[in-house]
């Protein structure tokens, strides 16, 4: 099974992604990451393990904001029994069209090689 | 250097954190989002917190508790960074009473920078500070050496980091990462002297 983890720096941002992804799927897993807690902008490692973990999927496409984010979800890769698709993709973009395609049962690799067209990072 | 004077190396190394904040901060107004000192305030007192509540019994055990309280609560890049240093002392020093040779101690404290910040010497990060001090260790490194690694980081351009965006406008400021690194180095040796 697929899911998705979404990690930023703002707890608003996951959040807000998170509903908007909801929109348009109902039986992907998504958990968040979402800054330091809901008032503390940052990311830290105990809370992108915790959304790699709490994820239903052993699958996992994840999405993140800005540059430390991605220290933070390397490391958890590192620790993870998980398997672990880190996407450069622009983060709503990105999501928003990896949640449509596991929708119609597309592929890791397909949905991976659909999302490169979107590389920001 | 044994477990105790370890221990008034870190507590030194976060009273500088402390003390240094709003500077720290400073420095990353103009090239970053001036918020590392606070975050390494935040991350110091988590350490400290952590080590009261628990003391460490080990090296190893000291370094580790460290460097998760880094990863838990410094929330920008110097949180893995600085999280990495701590995990890859802990695991250098497994077994040891003493730190048994320091200079492979601060070289795994690099190569996890350089791992996990994918950077290299010369693009104004941590590392053009954490590079010259590894290999100067050997021959002997003082306060004033220290000194001048940091300042040597001025006069970069930033291409890492999110100093990178503003290009050549990060000619000219210390980079907030290399001082602070310099306060843990010179932690380190006015607790040898």
């Amino acid at each position: 099974m697929q899911g998705i983890v979404i990690v930023s720096h703002a707890y608003g941002i996951a959040e807000g992604l998170k509903s908007l992804l909801l929109e348009i799927v109902k039986d992907v897993p998504i958990t968040t990451a979402g800054g330091l807690d809901e008032h503390t902008i940052g990311t830290n490692l105990p809370r992108v393990t915790q959304a790699i973990e709490e994820n239903e999927a052993s699958t996992l496409h994840v999405f993140y904001d800005l540059g430390s984010a991605l220290m933070n979800v390397e490391m958890a890769a590192e620790l993870t029994e998980k398997t672990l698709i880190i996407h450069k993709s622009a983060l709503v973009e990105g999501a928003f069209i990896a949640a449509a395609m596991m929708m119609s049962k597309a592929s890791a690799e397909s949905i991976t090689e659909e999302l490169k067209r979107l590389n920001v990072k | 250097m044994d477990l105790t004077t370890a221990q008034a190396w870190l507590k030194r190394f976060f009273a500088l954190i402390e003390e240094h904040k709003a500077y720290l901060s400073e420095l990353d107004n103009p090239i970053g989002d001036g918020d590392h000192g606070h975050n390494m305030a935040r991350g110091a007192k988590a350490a400290e917190e952590a080590l009261q509540a628990q003391t460490p019994t080990s090296l190893e055990g000291l370094f580790k508790s460290v460097g998760m309280s880094l990863l838990s609560k410094v929330g920008g890049a110097s949180g893995p960074l600085y999280g990495s240093v701590f995990l890859a002392f802990a695991n250098e020093v497994k077994g040891q009473e003493v730190i048994e040779n320091p200079q492979q101690l601060f070289a795994a404290g690099l190569d996890a920078i350089v791992r996990r910040g994918k950077a290299s010497v010369g693009e104004k990060t941590m590392v053009d500070v954490w590079s010259p001090f590894v290999e100067k260790l050997a021959e002997g490194v003082s306060l004033e050496d220290v000194e001048a690694m940091v300042l040597a980081t001025k006069p970069l351009k930033a291409t890492k980091g999110r100093a990178a965006y503003v290009g050549a406008r990060s000619i000219g400021h210390i980079d907030p990462g290399s001082y602070s690194s310099g306060l843990f180095f010179k932690a380190y040796l006015k607790e040898l002297a």
